[in-house]
């Protein structure tokens, strides 16, 4: 009715670039995401194209996501932690033995393998922390013992089985659910275990402290930050995390002596992904998640387009020296 | 391979040709003019003095001539002929060597290995670590110092001084006709600089030329038979040695016009009780700190380079604790081991080098101002509650009052102005409530605007009753800003001056050539 | 820096002028030790059997070949974590195209150093041009290989022709072949360290890469050359397990910790992990501190899995006798 009193054209550039500027603060990891989940549901319609499908996706999507969460906060401290793999294995292993088939023992083991995975943690942290030893190191070590230590409970082999309430977590699904039909138990714990983990993250004094000593560790100090306490604390996390996941994977995935190597190179791979730097500073709990659904999605992907499961692990690596290598260079242009 | 130049004439002769000349340098970095059309030339045989407060231009017009700068404009003449350097080593090849102050060498390589580091000799790629050692031998031997250091010696296992001369082997071995130094007494004894000075002699006698910079008269006295002045990236002169005096040069280095007003300074009634006070302080850096620091003033830390200033705030802040004496806060006996120590005592520290120990580069600005807030609330509390106020609001209150002027808080404080990172970091000990302030050159690299509206909000800070010590290397900065002035030298207090003083009192002070007494009593300062 | 103290205990200047490193007196500490145990709580043979001896150093071999490798990168300032995956890599192909066949050995030999050089190579360049940080540099290239190991083979693979087990079983006069490879590859070493350009030059651009630059060492050629010969030596290493097992399986990079042990025993050794520092000799003496410990662990019945968990502990524990005396924070 009104006619405008700005020429059309210019209301139309103006807009476009407000919507580009937008755009652009996009974290690239969602329209990656949403990119090969397109092309998975292309190539596999009822596997991603029915909620059905959908929601066995995240089955194992969900503890990877898991896993990737403690990595980040390590990763955002300035260390790394190389031995969240481990604990996976030592959570399913130990179970296979300690459950004794009783679900009677689920809790209990459950408690202690939290109980084990703030042990790992603290030694982490401290050792860092008190022996100064770099944490690639240290966790490196770490996994040696963890690994190590389950094998020796097992005596080298899975001693039974996992039962099935124990299996609950990773396995089952809420049924009969109006519009998504099924979720899985494993996405429901994501989101509360995600949602805990940006509260603390993104909204208390210490996760904005962890942002801190991974930027600049000297001025944080300076500025009064508790170093070594907030290093401790932050492992701690990553392990916990770790172990939870590890219930997670025993869940859907059952027992095996290989459970859970190379998952510390995929929670990193995740991280990458989801825009963690490597070298601390940086971190955002949902790119995170969302990097291991993307990693997640390339692996199906992958096995959908018929390429057998080893080679997902070269292109992890390929994706990793990728993401890092394009990380580096783009500072070193900036500079 | 190592040849003399035959072109050193004898003093009183006929002048020779310059080695090294430089004319009409110019080198601008971002937000500072560094060198503005400086001409300088060299002479073979002779011992060339370059001296100037910290920031006039020495340490950018060496390395200028060491081929580690490229000048904006001007050229550079080796024998006469023009040149440019595109790398050190190009300059190193041509002849002209400098030793930094921080010696470039390996400490766990041999005194051999460093001096022949990428020609070392041999055939076919292998190593002839006979001839290696040799040579070094030889090398040693041209400044005498064969018997003194072995050359299987790991650096790391030398002394300073010997290690210099390991340096200056490493020159000689270039067959450098150029030697510039860099501070070259600055960590020596006083035997050491005794042999220093007799090698320099003998580079002399070989018809090097020596460029010399130095803080310490003393020894440029002693040693240099010229000695060029900057100031403010500009060359004040250049005069002989033998016919001046320190207190000419020192005139010659400090002597300008005030260009830049400061904010008025404190009266007698602004200032309040004594909130912080050293007896006796010391530790591996300093020795015997009496100090005293009152509600509302600003006291003025001056100093020359290495003479203890910011170890001084690191002992107060915690960083490098004192050692022994006492220290108290408000009349309380406290021990100050750690930050946190000093910062529940409610002190804040705006360091030097804001880049690498203030700032959060990748973080926002408001998680910049509200580190230290933070750090002083429960873990786990939420970051929207700070004790004070909610942090939406005290986050833009603490801006204004800085005058920080950002289009968001949330923009990375690495891509502010340097002033405004300043500012920020500022915000971070306000937004603590800290009452005694500890700032180490709080205008370094910022902007003339920029500067006075930081010198504005220290005094701003003085009115609430806020003490503050700042440490800082601009002499019209610490004139115009302090109620009472510091000088410190060799990790002492060398002395106490009152507001109404001088440049020259300061510099003649931190140089080592008059002492508090004589300041007040104002006669002529003492003689070398 | 200052000058060296007026009064140094005389034990501690003569040890300095001779130039021995600390790890050498760890060494004789964990004989005795071990000798000790070995004589109360087990059969005390450990030292007293000349096999079990010989069982040390041999169980030694794999992992002192690969370490000196490891000892290059490492004085560069770099660190290779591919060299458990291109031990396993070497072993299949190696295996695989030997296929029993005494004909094949020259092919295996070449076809598995061609691969070790393209390691090498790839690792240096990541890390050089790309700017990639080491670690994730060589984890990321371990997963490339992992991968293409994991597609083509899923078990032992071909066979070693009778000939090649010369290399892991051979003996010259008292002398296993091994013992003599493990000491050709460290004087090599050494030899490249002390008595070349290349060696001056990798210290430098460890100690202080800028300093190296400055000085006109091209420092990228240097750190991809280190790579390259460190991946060669884990080639070295492949090809004596296969030899020693007789055929080659995936999992023997992984399953013997060739990534963190060999740099465990070099730092031991007094190689330090920020660079510029260290040699072969006391990578060597780490090597057999680690085989003595082994071997102890043996004797003594040690659990398999508890001596991983001891080994996990050890490690750390000797990166933090260096470490510990540092006053910046790690990462």
């Amino acid at each position: 009715m009104t006619t405008s009193t700005f020429p059309a054209k210019d209301t139309s550039t103006d807009f476009f670039r407000k919507l580009w500027g937008w755009i652009r603060k996009v974290p690239p990891v969602y329209p990656i995401f949403l990119v090969i989940f397109l092309i998975l549901g292309f190539l596999n319609p009822k596997g991603y194209q029915t909620m059905n499908g959908i929601m066995t996706y995240f089955r194992p999507a969900s503890p990877l996501a898991v896993l990737a969460i403690g990595e980040m906060v390590v990763l955002a401290l300035g260390g790394f932690d190389l031995s969240v793999g481990a604990l996976v294995t030592f959570v399913v292993l130990v179970s296979s033995k300690f459950l004794a088939n009783d679900p009677a023992n689920a809790l209990p083991d459950i408690l202690m393998l939290i109980g084990v995975g703030i042990l790992v943690g603290m030694i982490n942290g401290l050792v860092v922390s008190f022996l100064k030893v770099p944490s690639f190191i240290t966790t490196l070590g770490m996994m040696m013992v963890v690994r190590g230590a389950a094998l020796y409970y097992v005596g080298g082999a899975p001693q039974g089985y996992l039962t099935d309430n124990w299996r609950a977590f990773g396995r089952n699904y809420i049924q009969n659910v109006p519009f998504f039909t099924r979720i899985p138990y494993a996405l429901i714990i994501l989101i509360v275990l995600a949602t805990i983990a940006f509260f603390i993250f993104h909204r208390t004094n210490y996760g904005r402290q962890i942002l801190a000593v991974g930027d600049n560790t000297r001025a944080s100090q300076l500025s009064g930050v508790r170093v070594k306490l907030i290093r401790v604390i932050t492992f701690i996390f990553c392990s916990v995390f770790a172990v939870l996941g590890g219930i997670m994977i025993g869940g859907y995935g059952g027992v095996n002596v290989t459970i859970g190597e190379g998952m510390e190179l995929q929670a990193i791979a995740a991280c990458v992904i989801g825009g963690v730097l490597l070298g601390g500073g940086k971190g955002a709990v949902l790119n995170v998640v969302f990097g291991a659904f993307t990693l997640q999605a390339v692996v199906n992907l992958l096995n959908q387009l018929g390429l057998p499961k080893p080679y997902t692990d070269a292109v992890q690596g390929l994706i990793i020296i990728g993401v890092v290598a394009y990380s580096a260079l783009s500072t070193m242009k900036k500079r | 391979m190592l040849e003399e130049i035959r072109t050193t004439p004898a003093e009183g002769s006929a002048p020779s040709q310059p080695l090294l000349e430089v004319r009409n340098i110019t080198k601008r970095f971002p937000g500072v003019l560094a060198l503005n059309d400086v001409s300088l030339s060299f002479l073979p045989g002779e011992v060339h003095a370059l001296v100037g407060e910290n920031g006039a231009g020495k340490s950018t017009l060496m390395k200028i001539m060491a081929g580690a700068y490229i000048p904006d404009s001007g050229e550079i003449l080796l024998q006469g002929e023009r040149v440019s350097f595109n790398h050190p080593r190009e300059a190193q090849q041509k002849g002209v060597s400098i030793i930094y102050q921080e010696f470039n060498l390996l400490p766990e390589r041999t005194v051999a290995q460093n001096i022949f580091l990428a020609r070392e000799p041999g055939k076919f790629g292998t190593l002839n670590v006979a001839e290696l050692n040799n040579s070094a031998v030889s090398v040693l031997k041209e400044v005498e110092a064969d018997q003194l250091i072995s050359p299987t010696a790991m650096c790391h296992s030398l002394s300073v001084a010997e290690q210099q001369i390991v340096e200056i082997a490493k020159a000689i071995s270039f067959d450098s006709k150029v030697l510039i130094m860099d501070e070259p007494t600055a960590s020596l004894t006083s035997t050491e600089v005794k042999i220093l000075t007799d090698l320099i002699r003998k580079l002399k006698a070989r018809g090097m030329a020596v460029v010399f910079i130095s803080h310490r008269l003393i020894e440029v006295f002693d040693i240099a038979e010229k000695i060029s002045v900057l100031k403010d990236g500009q060359l004040v002169g250049t005069v002989m040695t033998r016919d001046t005096t320190p207190q000419e040069v020192v005139h010659m280095m400090v002597g300008r016009d005030l260009d830049h007003y400061f904010p008025p300074l404190g009266r007698t009634e602004d200032f309040g009780d004594v909130v912080l006070q050293v007896k006796n302080g010391s530790n591996e850096f300093l020795k015997n700190i009496n100090l005293e620091l009152r509600k509302g003033e600003v006291l003025c830390v001056a100093g020359l380079q290495g003479s203890g200033r910011t170890e001084l705030a690191q002992a107060l802040f915690g960083v490098i604790p004192f050692k022994s004496g006492t220290l108290e806060v408000n009349g309380k006996i406290r021990n100050i081991k750690s930050p946190p120590d000093a910062i529940r005592l409610k002190m804040g520290f705006v360091t030097e080098d804001r880049k690498t120990e203030g700032l959060l580069p990748m973080q926002p600005i408001r998680d910049n101002i509200l580190l230290t807030v933070r750090t002083l609330q429960p873990l786990l509390g939420s970051i929207f509650k700070d004790g004070i106020r909610n942090s939406r609001k005290l986050v833009p209150t603490l801006a204004e009052q800085v005058d920080l002027r950002a289009d968001t808080f949330d923009r990375e404080a690495q891509f502010l102005s340097g002033g405004n990172q300043q500012k920020v970091v500022l915000s971070k000990w306000l937004s603590s409530k800290a009452n005694i302030f500890i700032f180490d050159e709080p205008t370094r690299g910022i902007d003339v605007e920029a500067k006075a509206g930081i010198h504005d909000m220290i005094r701003a800070l003085t009115k609430e009753g806020i003490a503050v010590l700042m440490i800082s290397s601009e002499l019209p900065e610490i004139l115009g800003m302090g109620d009472r002035i510091l000088v410190m030298r060799d990790g002492q207090i060398a002395g106490e001056l009152p507001a109404k003083s001088t440049e020259q009192d300061i510099m003649l002070m931190a140089t080592g050539h008059s002492s508090s007494q004589d300041a007040k009593n104002n006669e002529s300062v003492g003689k070398e | 820096m200052t000058t060296l103290p007026a009064s140094e205990s005389s034990f501690k200047r003569i040890s300095r002028s001779l130039n021995i490193p600390p790890v050498f007196y760890f060494l004789i500490f964990v004989f005795l030790f071990s000798g000790i145990l070995d004589h109360y709580f087990a059969d005390g043979q450990m030292f007293s059997n000349p096999l079990i001896m010989l069982n040390i150093i041999v169980r030694s071999v794999a992992l002192g070949i690969v370490a000196v490798g490891q000892t290059l990168v490492l004085i560069g300032a770099s660190i290779d974590l591919s060299v458990a995956y291109t031990i396993s890599i070497t072993a299949v192909m190696s295996s695989y195209i030997m296929q029993g066949n005494t004909n094949n050995v020259p092919f295996a030999i070449a076809g598995v150093f061609v691969i070790g050089i393209a390691i090498g190579l790839t690792n240096g360049l990541i890390i050089t041009k790309l700017h990639v940080n080491p670690f994730i540099a060589t984890l990321g290239t371990s997963l490339l290989i992992k991968g293409i190991i994991n597609a083509t083979f899923s078990n032992y693979t071909g066979s070693v022709p009778q000939g090649f087990e010369y290399f892991g079983y051979g003996m010259i006069g008292p002398v296993p072949v091994s013992i003599i490879i493990l000491f050709l590859v460290v004087i090599i070493g050494w030899y490249m360290l002390a008595r070349t350009k290349f060696g001056a030059h990798l210290y430098g651009v460890g100690g202080n890469s800028e300093v190296a630059r400055l000085s006109g060492v091209r420092t990228d050629r240097v750190l991809i050359g280190a790579h390259i010969l460190c991946s060669v030596t884990a080639v070295l290493s492949g090809m004596f397990l296969v030899s020693l097992m007789r055929s080659g399986a995936p999992w023997v990079g992984p399953n013997g910790f060739y990534d963190l042990n060999s740099i465990a025993v070099a730092v031991i050794g007094g190689t330090a992990l920020s660079g510029g520092k260290g040699g072969v000799w006391g990578t060597l003496a780490g090597v057999l501190i680690f085989g003595v410990l082994s071997t102890a662990f043996n004797q003594l019945g040690v659990n398999p899995y508890l001596k991983i968990v001891f080994q996990g502990v050890i490690i750390v524990l000797a990166v933090a006798s260096y470490t510990i005396r540092s006053k910046k924070e790690a990462a």
